[in-house]
């Protein structure tokens, strides 16, 4: 008998060993870079045709704008990366802002008291979530839909009509710009993304959720943790969006229990997140993304402004914005040879 | 073993001391590593992320992505895939690939006791040899392992000692080399088999080609591939793995876009626009993945066998649930299909009768032509037989079939002719006599026929 065994594969084809890294390193990050640019050219367009110019209101209004739809996108995120959603996210941005509106005011002790408060109950909310869908086994789409309505309950119940108020210094330290013009708001995503989402990332539970997001079965095959870290998403996706509540409080000065506004941020952040380009399905994506996705959508916004546009076509033009970022994550479609891709 | 079941009753004690394990962290800290059948890989992350996983390097508590892709490139120099990037994400590489990658994750992960499921199926005989290799030295320095195949020869090469399961009980427990193979076999079956192959028909074959293809190629894979298959005819595709077999299964099936040349069926031009043209035209895929192209898991035993021919239920746009109800009764007789219930899910059955419900599936549709991508991985020995027997028969009703096998004993004894390919283009053809395992790995390799032995220049 021959050994086949001996041969080395003579016939290996063009071995991709030799590609270089950072080619994969870019194609990992294509979705986020898609998010990056659409931003740049929005923006630029956005600046040259600004009638007062640039000055830092402008850009702070605009960055306050970006960031509260950003906290509450990066919130969305964690959950999507396990194929996850969170319908919850919202309420719970606008139950934080009432609870914020009356706690966070008076004696700085009762300030700083108040405002862990405030991200204690995200982190209440976000473990509940966590709760009913990991251990409950629940649809998280369903799951987060009855959890963000008892969380919109309790947000009325705090307060049946808008009012409140909040420390000016605290809303200063959220809203206002450093000294050189850059919004607090800004640095406070940037602290966010170094201190939170990187070591996430690149923490073993973040690692899990990714896998989770990929294959359940082969995460859980591998010994992962994959109940924690499915958990930790939502968790985080609390916190999340009680900073996001704090923000808003911040900028309204007063809370206000109002579920258009929470139905809205549940939507426009599942939209930031995939013009971020974070799938769906999960596994692959990043929060960085959604940054870039949450400041493309508040943009438009701005852009028919100063396009002199009448307000009237934003949704029309925000709908074709999204069908167009989404679109050209598809573009791969055009040149694939094998029917069977179109699938995967 | 692995920590995925948990026992009714027994125990399970590990170097002496009984241990319970609550899930496959469990198992792993314990030292038990498991590589299964059906891939345990993450298809979005990457070669480096997937091999590292269950215990990656850390700095400060967070993942040192450079210490990491050393061990990766370390773990997958031991099993010779040098050829994968470990940046690349798995989703992108083939399925022999993913298994490298796959032993690769379970060698990194420094097992005591290491069981590997059917690891193999899907690899090439030289990537067999090199995990063979590893294997041995792990057995050396003592780490014991479970080898689970239905490939005799791997067990042969491998064991030290055998053990025998049939439905879940272990039949007998052997030293390797202690019985023939047929003697295995007929535990395995529970019955005494005279050959694993039916004979080949005798029948003269007409002249008429059933599938004829001329000059087919498609981008870089495959390149100018003329052949014929005639009614009754088994034609088998061989080679090693990877050289453009299933492409040339896809391409014939419509699922490939931009493949140039001329593919006609029962002398009338088909295009290949899709799989339903293809269905259209009297072709038939039984897909190489049961589980993803295959099959819809969730869904019933009978709604899976329909799917494919469900024009043929149709009346009035609606489906004929009594036309249905025969025709899959039939089938699942003439395949013997072992389902406790044809309403229950199709996942909840064994490999090998998954297999079969896809194959059934397609012959719903009374296809002509059948093509076959790798039918027989992973599934078990009593299975392949019916499987060969069923080739049989569809042949000497006149089928025509192609055959892609990664198993040669398969291409010997089930095909009338093999042809082989290299690198995308048709390499040679057998017949007859000529159909042995020298022939083929001589072929496979792009050697002249002749050479004595095959060397291969480093």
């Amino acid at each position: 008998m021959t050994e086949p065994s001996r041969q080395p594969p003579v016939a290996a084809p063009p071995s991709p060993a030799h590609r270089p890294d950072w080619t994969y390193h870019l194609a990992a990050q294509r979705g986020a870079l898609v998010a990056v640019a659409i931003f740049a050219a929005m923006f630029t367009l956005f600046a040259c045709e600004h009638p007062a110019g640039f000055s830092h209101n402008v850009i702070n209004t605009a960055a306050n704008k970006g960031a509260l739809l950003a906290l509450v996108a990066m919130a969305q995120t964690f959950p999507v990366l396990t194929s996850g959603l969170d319908l919850s996210v919202g309420m719970i941005f606008v139950l934080t802002n009432c609870l914020a509106s009356a706690l966070v005011s008076g004696s700085p002790m009762r300030v700083a008291l108040g405002l862990l408060a405030v991200l204690g109950t995200g982190l209440a909310c976000g473990a509940l979530n966590g709760v009913v869908v990991v251990l409950g086994r629940l649809q998280p789409i369903i799951a987060t839909l009855a959890t963000g309505s008892v969380f919109y309950g309790a947000a009325l119940w705090l307060r049946p009509s808008p009012g409140g108020t909040v420390d000016d210094g605290f809303a200063e330290a959220m809203t206002g710009s450093l000294p050189g013009g850059i919004p607090c708001s800004l640095v406070l995503l940037l602290a966010l993304v170094l201190v939170v989402w990187l070591p996430y990332r690149r923490s073993v539970i973040g690692r899990a959720a990714y896998a989770v997001g990929s294959s359940r079965q082969a995460a859980f095959m591998s010994g992962l943790p994959v109940a924690r870290a499915q958990f930790v998403t939502y968790l985080l996706s609390g916190l999340f969006s009680a900073i996001g509540g704090l923000l808003l409080t911040g900028l309204t000065y007063s809370g206000e229990a109002n579920a258009m506004l929470g139905g809205s941020y549940n939507l426009s952040s599942i939209a930031a997140v995939v013009v971020g380009g974070t799938s769906l399905f999960g596994g692959s994506g990043g929060a960085v993304g959604s940054i870039f996705g949450a400041f493309v959508l508040r943009t438009i916004g701005d852009l028919l402004f100063v396009l002199d546009l009448d307000p009237l076509w934003q949704p029309l033009f925000l709908g074709v914005v999204l069908l167009f970022s989404v679109g050209l994550s598809s573009l791969r479609l055009l040149r694939i040879k094998n029917r069977l891709d179109v699938y995967r | 073993m692995a920590g995925v079941l948990k026992p009714d009753t027994g125990s399970l004690e590990l170097a002496g001391t009984p241990i319970v394990l609550n899930g496959p962290a469990d198992a792993a800290r314990a030292g038990i590593v498991s590589v299964f059948q059906e891939l345990s890989l993450l298809p979005d992350l990457t070669v480096a992320d997937n091999i590292a996983l269950s215990s990656p390097p850390r700095r400060f508590g967070l993942i040192d992505s450079r210490a990491q892709r050393r061990i990766a490139e370390e773990a997958l120099q031991r099993v010779g895939a040098t050829d994968i990037h470990p940046l690349a994400p798995v989703r992108d590489l083939p399925l022999s690939r993913r298994q490298m990658v796959e032993i690769a994750k379970a060698l990194a992960r420094d097992p005591r006791i290491l069981i590997l499921d059917e690891a193999t199926s899907a690899l090439t005989a030289s990537d067999v040899a090199a995990v063979f290799r590893v294997l041995k030295s792990l057995r050396d320095r003592g780490v014991a392992i479970v080898y689970i195949s239905h490939r005799m020869r791997e067990i042969d090469e491998l064991a030290d000692d055998c053990t025998v399961y049939r439905n879940g009980r272990p039949v007998a427990t052997f030293t390797a080399g202690s019985k023939s193979a047929k003697e295995i076999v007929e535990m395995m079956i529970g019955r005494e088999v005279r050959s694993v192959f039916p004979p080949r028909s005798m029948r003269p074959l007409p002249e008429q080609p059933a599938l004829q293809v001329r000059h087919l190629s498609w981008a870089n894979h495959l390149k100018d591939i003329s052949f014929t298959v005639r009614p009754g005819e088994v034609v088998g595709l061989g080679g090693l793995d990877g050289q453009g077999q299933r492409e040339l299964l896809l391409a014939l099936f419509g699922a490939l876009i931009g493949v140039t040349g001329e593919v006609e069926a029962f002398a009338k031009p088909i295009s290949l626009a899709g799989p339903r043209k293809s269905g259209e035209a009297g072709i038939a895929l039984i897909p190489e993945d049961r589980k993803a192209e295959g099959l819809m898991l969730p869904m019933s035993v009978r709604d899976n066998l329909a799917f494919a021919a469900m024009h043929r239920f149709g009346r009035f746009g609606f489906v004929d649930r009594r036309a249905e109800d025969r025709a899959v009764n039939e089938i699942v007789q003439l395949l013997s299909i072992k389902a406790p219930n044809l309403d229950g899910p199709v996942g909840s059955l064994s490999g090998g009768n998954q297999q079969k419900v896809v194959i059934g599936k397609w012959l719903l549709t009374h296809p002509r032509i059948i093509l076959l991508n790798d039918p027989t991985r992973g599934i078990d020995v009593g299975t392949k037989q019916e499987i060969y027997q069923l080739l049989r028969t569809l042949a000497d009703a006149q089928a025509a079939i192609l055959l892609y096998s990664t198993d040669y004993a398969e291409l010997i004894g089930c095909c009338d002719r093999v042809l082989i390919l290299y690198d995308g283009a048709l390499k040679g053809v057998l017949e007859g006599g000529a159909i042995n395992e020298r022939n083929i790995v001589a072929r496979a390799h792009n050697l002249a026929i002749d050479s004595t032995a095959p060397t291969v220049p480093q």
